[in-house]
């Protein structure tokens, strides 16, 4: 971080913040890749943290980002096995077919 | 100068890796290149001197949630043909709701600037690498005064954990296993039946 400067760790976490939304968006057929772009954004969030927290050399910007490590495991973990259910209960993870819930 | 190249390589290997996730038709594909994205973030961390985020990446990520995605990216079995229909339908949507936040990002960081109190607000000064290691500056302040909420994350995994064993189990009907209660509750009366057998013929 010494000669490289806070504002290219932030564009880096914006570009990756970015590419998660567009992940969303764009992936209509399958849950799986949506809780991956999730844990980009994630991700993206994480090096802003970091970055900020070397700039300012502050640790508890470090110290915030391993919780959101610790939740975006959890997240990850409770996702899948709801996905692992859902398809066992309708055989599709397409999110077209995530429609169970309209009233 | 060195750094700054392999700060260009990590950088540009991340955000491709990233873009791929997003775009490759096999969900393997997408899970492989999240790995190669967590490891190239990790190369970023430990760069910007923040070592034990970047092992906790490698190690948490690379080694579980990465594995995880693998596994239940192989148990559910997707056909790669039907998974990108309707790909292009969302593209302009996509691309429009990612142009205005790349738009709002320029536009927020051409006028920021750091606030000049920032560096007086400092919670909690990094000490020098000549000091202590950062892994160990971390710790002493996560067992001390971030103590209950390192408490609290491990009572997130703990519900994590507990919540998808039970979401995702299921009785089999079809194995058979032995309940106690039921072993212990027989006794002989209804165990044993004497039957009188009359001499030279069959029950």
């Amino acid at each position: 971080m010494a000669d490289i400067g806070l504002g290219h760790y932030l564009t880096v976490a914006a570009i990756l913040f970015a590419t998660g939304m567009f992940g969303i968006f764009l992936n209509r057929k399958n849950v799986i890749v949506i809780l991956m772009s999730i844990e980009l954004l994630l991700l993206g969030i994480n090096i802003n943290m970091v970055a900020f927290s070397v700039e300012l050399g502050d640790m508890v910007g470090q110290v915030f980002s391993l919780f959101i490590l610790t939740v975006a495991a959890a997240e990850a973990a409770i996702g899948l096995a709801i996905l692992v259910v859902f398809f066992r209960n309708r055989g599709s993870i397409a999110v077209d077919d995530i429609n169970g819930m309209k009233g | 100068m060195i750094a700054t190249l392999v700060f260009y390589m990590f950088a540009i290997f991340c955000i491709g890796s990233g873009v791929m996730v997003v775009t490759s038709r096999n969900p393997v594909h997408s899970v492989l290149f999240l790995i190669l994205a967590f490891f190239n973030a990790g190369g970023l961390f430990v760069l910007a001197g923040a070592e034990f985020l970047a092992m906790l990446l490698v190690i948490v990520y690379v080694g579980a949630v990465a594995v995880l995605f693998m596994f239940v990216v192989m148990m559910l079995d997707v056909t790669v043909a039907e998974m990108k229909q309707g790909f292009l339908n969302y593209l302009p949507i996509g691309l429009l709701v990612v142009v205005i936040f790349i738009g709002e990002m320029l536009a927020s960081a051409s006028v920021w600037h750091m606030a000049p109190e920032a560096a007086a607000n400092i919670q909690a000064k990094t000490p020098g690498v000549d000091v202590m290691s950062n892994t160990s500056a971390l710790a002493e302040l996560l067992y001390t005064r971030y103590v209950y909420l390192f408490q609290a994350a491990g009572l997130v995994l703990l519900v994590a954990m507990i919540g998808a064993i039970v979401l995702t189990h299921r009785k089999r009907k079809d194995s058979k296993k032995q309940v106690i209660s039921r072993q212990l509750a027989r006794d002989a009366k209804e165990a044993v039946v004497l039957k009188k057998v009359e001499t030279g013929r069959g029950i």
